[in-house]
């Protein structure tokens, strides 16, 4: 029942375009640069004021927006070819892949960039920024320690038993509403056959499927859920840190990490908005990325990820043109329909 | 300003093995060039053109049929092949049997009509959202129970990597024929020393060489500097002969004209003191039968030096030997030497051809008639026939010839005895002889009944 109220919620969802606006900067500068991104603002907020103080004159309008309605926007600006925007950072990598291949992207010849690694950048017209891995969460009061799942085949035998505490108290992201839920679930499905069987456990066990990575966590913490599955590390540990009651676990066998894309759109880049990617790609911006747990990596772990997976085990989603498979419309319809039947049960 | 006669002659061969060297490189190297850039383009061409083909093959492998209908599922591997070409956009498509976009974009450039004739892949240039890329169509047909007809997959691929590849793959020769080039003008530049080192050899020699040394240049030279050697040696020879006939001639002349002008002298010095008017009369005359005689000798030596220098310089004709001795009978100069000499021309019909110089003939058959006129006996008899191959011009005297002493000295250079009395019938025969010798034949002296005949024999020439 709360889940089908989740559903429609999200389901609601889409028509509401931006969810946040929030203005930095001063109220008269002389040039005042549209960002529009996935990422919540208060996480991204001390990065974008570090940017704003060593860039007087430059104010940002900071728009929050759900992935696919930002897709959706950009995709319409490009074919009109007026952008409504100068940056856009999104955590759904595969769209912003398709919007570069699709001409919608400038490209800009950034410092920083070239000391990227190659998965991470293209056409210099797509910028990886960030590093946050796909974690599961727990409730530490709620889950005890050695049941505590390492790894994805822990979880599977965690909803074995018939009459499995955990059936139905297992979140994770509805795909169709959210672009990151999608990626990870897509990404999933092409990293092993565990997502094969992960799928059938969900479906036998009742897992949820619903919306926001704030929801989820809340959920998570008042105890509705026990674990959540594939959630954005930079939230929960943030999360984390105020809570902790909150258990992240980085899952042994594979760790997807997401690095958010960042794309210009339109034909051009204004210098400013060059200049904040920048930013973003040196090291004081990548610095003031880690403080806030948008840049979580091996040489920088963060201390609230109690299990974290080995640098093996890490897998970086390449911001590649195979991508373009997961944007696929039959590929898509295809995934929707399997997903959608393992969760309509 | 009247351009300077040098500066057609200042091109050094350097320069002008340099100049042709420049040329051909640069045409060569534009030729090169080009040919460099089209190859690049068709080899990025056809790398590029395997990722589409192989892209396009796998996506068409992934078509199924399921309950009636053709599904696409895309295989990653596709992309990633795609993607070995990393900054370039990819466009693809997949229509189904009705022509309907199964998947992929929806508006995509469709290869030419003149390309649909084979069944095979097609490739075709067109825009992708404004930017040129490749594309291939690749079908492919089904036959089930529930789906017939024809799958059509379309992929596509901007050019960046192409065009990069392609520049790199022109770039690299170019280095090559670059140094290639460099390598050719050092190689030419050293050939062309080595080249001209027998030259720069050849002028040393000539350089250090006794401003005297007229004899031929020994120096060893390359075979195609030979002939320009052996001319200059033919050139110092010419020079040589001429030099010493010369000095023959200025110290014949010394030689010659000593005695007789001091006998003049001295016959002057008697005259002077002579009071009685018959010997001084006498005497006078005598004076003057020795200015004559002078007079002769000296015109001989002038003809002599005269011919000497143009047997060396003139060039050979054909030359009538009968118009030669007609000319010298019509000219009438024996009524002035011999008054009343009975003279007689003996020609025949056909002509008598040498090849020579007129001018050093007549100088000759002239010298022959008048030492004729001088010593010899009327009839004077001046003919020109032909004996097999050779042409004669011959002077003949009713008398018996000179002196058995002239003839064996004949041929010589100088017969001192003959100009010792101011009679120089020698000189004439050695006129003669030289001009004989010089166009390739001789002087012969014969005793006949009706006299002496002297005769040039020249090699007879067929052609007028």
């Amino acid at each position: 029942m709360i889940r089908m109220t989740l559903l429609l919620l999200c389901l609601a969802l889409p028509a509401r375009a931006q969810e946040v606006l929030r203005a930095f900067g001063p109220e008269n500068a002389l040039t005042r640069l549209v960002l529009r991104t996935t990422t919540d603002v208060d996480i991204l907020a001390p990065t974008v004021d570090e940017f704003l103080a060593a860039h007087p004159g430059v104010a940002i309008d900071y728009e929050q927006w759900g992935s696919n309605a930002l897709y959706q926007r950009s995709a319409e600006e490009c074919a009109t070819g007026e952008s409504g925007a100068d940056i856009v950072i999104s955590s759904a990598v595969h769209q912003m892949i398709k919007l570069v291949n699709d001409r919608c992207a400038a490209s800009w010849q950034s410092s920083y960039g070239i000391g990227l690694p190659d998965t991470l950048r293209w056409r210099d017209e797509i910028w990886g920024v960030t590093r946050e891995p796909a974690v599961m969460v727990y409730n530490r009061s709620l889950v005890p320690p050695d049941q505590v799942p390492r790894t994805r085949f822990d979880l599977l035998d965690l909803l074995r038993p018939e009459d499995s505490r955990y059936a139905g108290r297992i979140a994770t992201y509805e795909i169709s509403q959210s672009g990151l839920g999608y990626l990870f679930a897509y990404m999933d499905s092409q990293e092993a056959t565990t997502f094969g069987a992960l799928m059938e456990a969900f479906a036998r066990s009742g897992a949820v499927a619903t919306c926001c990575s704030a929801e989820i966590i809340d959920g998570v913490q008042r105890g509705d859920y026990l674990i959540a599955y594939n959630i954005l590390g930079s939230y929960a540990v943030t999360e984390a840190q105020r809570d902790p009651n909150l258990g992240i676990v980085a899952p042994r066998d594979y760790t997807l990490v997401l690095s958010r894309a960042l794309i210009f759109p339109g034909s051009r880049v204004r210098p400013e908005a060059g200049a904040f990617l920048d930013f973003l790609l040196s090291p004081a911006g990548q610095l003031s990325l880690a403080a806030n747990n948008l840049a979580i990596s091996a040489d920088n772990p963060s201390i609230s990820i109690e299990a974290d997976a080995p640098d093996s085990a890490r897998r970086l989603i390449p911001l590649a043109p195979a991508l373009l498979v997961a944007m696929d419309r039959a590929k898509s319809e295809q995934f929707l329909s399997d997903w959608r039947k393992t969760f309509a049960q | 300003m009247t351009e300077s006669p040098r500066s057609a002659s200042t091109l050094s061969l350097s320069a002008r093995l340099a100049g042709g060297l420049v040329v051909l490189l640069v045409v060569g190297g534009v030729v090169l060039s080009l040919a460099t850039f089209a190859y690049g383009r068709a080899a990025a061409r056809e790398a590029f053109d395997r990722l589409l083909v192989g892209a396009a093959s796998s996506i068409a492998a992934s078509v199924s049929v399921i309950e009636g209908a053709a599904v696409v599922d895309l295989p990653v591997s596709a992309f990633d092949l795609l993607a070995l070409a990393p900054e370039d956009r990819i466009a693809y498509q997949v229509r189904g049997v009705d022509g309907a976009v199964l998947t992929g974009y929806a508006d995509l450039p469709q290869p030419p009509p003149s390309r649909l004739v084979t069944s095979g892949p097609v490739y075709y240039d067109a825009a992708f959202t404004g930017e040129p890329a490749r594309f291939i169509r690749l079908t492919r047909r089904f036959a089930e129970r529930d789906l017939s007809g024809t799958i059509e997959v379309i992929v596509g691929q901007t050019l960046r990597e192409r065009n990069a590849l392609a520049e790199d793959i022109a770039l690299n020769a170019l280095m090559g024929l670059a140094i290639g080039g460099a390598a050719v003008v050092l190689l030419a530049v050293l050939v062309v020393r080595s080249a001209l080192r027998p030259l720069d050899e050849l002028a040393l020699a000539l350089a250090g060489r006794d401003p005297q040394d007229l004899t031929a240049i020994s120096t060893a030279v390359p075979r195609e500097v030979a002939s320009l050697v052996g001319a200059v040696n033919g050139f110092m020879a010419r020079l040589d002969r001429q030099f010493d006939a010369m000095r023959n001639l200025i110290s014949d002349s010394a030689h010659q004209l000593r005695t007789p002008v001091a006998a003049l002298r001295a016959q002057a010095d008697l005259a002077t003191q002579e009071t009685d008017p018959d010997r001084r009369n006498r005497l006078i005359g005598r004076i003057h039968d020795r200015s004559v005689s002078l007079g002769r000798l000296l015109d001989q030596m002038l003809s002599r030096a005269l011919v000497i220098h143009r047997i060396d310089s003139a060039r050979r004709e054909a030359v009538d030997l009968r118009d030669i001795a007609l000319d010298i009978v019509e000219s009438g100069d024996h009524q002035l030497i011999a008054p009343g000499a009975e003279v007689r021309l003996e020609i025949g019909e056909a002509p008598v051809i040498v090849q020579g110089d007129p001018l050093s003939l007549g100088e000759a058959a002239k010298n022959l008639f008048r030492n004729a006129l001088a010593h010899g006996r009327a009839p004077i008899v001046l003919g020109a026939d032909v004996q097999g191959a050779q042409a004669r011009l011959w002077v003949q005297d009713a008398g018996p010839g000179p002196s058995a002493a002239v003839r064996t000295q004949f041929g010589g250079r100088f017969v001192r005895s003959a100009a010792a009395d101011g009679r120089s019938a020698g000189l004439g025969l050695s006129i003669a002889d030289s001009v004989a010798r010089a166009f390739g034949g001789h002087l012969a002296l014969e005793d006949r009944a009706e006299g002496f005949r002297v005769v040039i024999i020249l090699p007879r020439s067929g052609e007028r």
